[in-house]
């Protein structure tokens, strides 16, 4: 397994003070909660910090992760030493409120598995399983149109000789019609059961897009840039546009292009719902290439037909 | 339903838009007792309809609300009120943000 430096994840120097390290962790847990940050791995460095944090922090952790030499790089294969634990004792408590079923092989190879169960106790009023909570990703088409996801969740449980194992269970899943991001579906009694028995508690399934070649969203409503003519956006024109409800005509009214005019809305053709959002088609024009000896000679004609100074306004 | 062969099936609705929350129904889901959800609630966090907590109904918004600002309050140390604040400045920066990309602005 990897070594894992934890004052180098911390940011702290070997000799650190526990404040400087509690410091260290606020500041660090503002930057990286996955709540807070945009980051791409927010996640896992939050997940990191916080197995850090739970090592650095405690007085008896952190000397028995001393004791493993300051020669250790971050990434090196690590195998504990054969009398590691040997006089230490752990006394459990303190843990952190981070999910200690995230903590590394690293973590459970120097503290234990047990030890990290031992910790915080997880309130629950009622006798219930726990919930779950999974991200899914789908396209714009799919809450255009609703459809079916298969979706894999790997299950952590016990098999017929007691051995902790991972199964994968397979659900399928409607994805009704007008869900937006950030949304969630609720899937009763599809969480985990206590021991067992009693009621399952349930999957919550949160929704993300996947970024789409063409279409940009704002809650229901849909974005779309539409590349015009110069003539087209001047003199106006009939024009196809694809939305996700398939393809339309539309009029460019004469002298669009430019302003408020760039800007053109299509009603109730965003995603649905009650009310249906709407697709706003921003018309950006296209300049033809002057790459012909032809093209060229109409954009001659161009500058000396046309009284045309762009830079009016700017006074030059 | 749940053999190897036929995968089971779901039709549901969206949490958020077809789902109303009891006080019980949110404190089971939170994992977390009556008189901290009363708190979110006298802080304006959560908004519930109906006048006393035995008649309060949540929009299903409310459960993942809730989540964050414990998750928020519990993980960078900081009190319920601090929480509010940085849960309604996330809202406005998300807000924001898909506005942003709307527009062809890079997010």
């Amino acid at each position: 397994m990897e070594f894992k430096d934890y004052y180098a994840i911390m940011g702290v120097a070997r000799d650190a003070t526990q404040d400087e390290i509690k410091r260290a962790y606020r500041k660090l847990a503002r930057k990286y909660h996955p709540d807070v940050s945009k980051e791409a791995d927010a996640d896992a460095r939050f997940k990191e910090l916080g197995e850090a944090y739970e090592v650095l922090k405690d007085a008896e952790k952190r000397t028995a992760y001393d004791q493993l030499g300051a020669n250790w790089k971050g990434g090196q294969e690590f195998r504990p030493p054969p009398d590691w634990n040997a006089g230490f004792e752990f006394s459990g408590g303190g843990f952190t409120g981070g999910d200690e079923a995230d903590y590394s092989d690293f973590f459970a190879s120097l503290f234990g598995r047990d030890f990290r169960a031992g910790g915080a106790g997880r309130a629950s009023p009622h006798a219930k399983g726990e919930d779950h909570h999974a991200k899914v990703l789908i396209n714009l088409e799919d809450t255009y149109h609703g459809a079916t996801r298969t979706i894999t969740l790997r299950v952590p449980g016990v098999d017929a000789q007691g051995h902790v194992i991972t199964r994968e269970r397979i659900l399928n899943v409607t994805i009704p019609k007008g869900i937006r991001e950030g949304q969630h579906i609720r899937l009763s009694g599809q969480g985990s059961a206590i021991g067992g028995e009693g009621q399952a508690g349930d999957l919550y399934l949160q929704i993300e897009f996947q970024a789409h070649p063409l279409y940009r969203v704002d809650g229901r409503d849909i974005y779309l840039d539409l590349p015009v003519a110069p003539w087209e956006a001047a003199l106006g024109a009939t024009v196809k546009v694809p939305t996700l409800g398939g393809i339309v005509e539309i009029k460019i009214p004469a002298g669009s292009g430019s302003g408020s005019g760039r800007k053109l809305r299509l009603n109730g053709r965003g995603l649905p719902g009650d009310p249906p959002g709407d697709c706003y088609v921003i018309l950006a024009i296209a300049l033809p290439p002057a790459d012909t000896e032809a093209a060229r000679d109409v954009y001659r004609k161009m500058a000396q037909e046309l009284n045309f100074n762009p830079r009016a306004k700017m006074g030059v | 339903m749940n053999t190897e062969n036929s995968v089971p099936q779901f039709s549901i609705g969206i949490l958020e838009e077809h789902t109303q929350l009891t006080l019980a129904d949110l404190c089971r889901a939170c994992a977390i007792h009556a008189e901290q959800i009363i708190e979110l609630v006298d802080v304006g966090v959560l908004e519930p309809q109906g006048r006393e907590p035995a008649h309060w109904r949540f929009g299903g918004a409310s459960l993942h609300r809730t989540r964050r600002v414990l998750r928020l309050q519990r993980d960078l140390g900081i009190d319920l009120a601090g929480a509010a604040l940085a849960l309604e400045l996330l809202d406005e920066i998300e807000s924001l943000r898909t506005r942003l990309r709307a527009m062809g602005g890079e997010y």
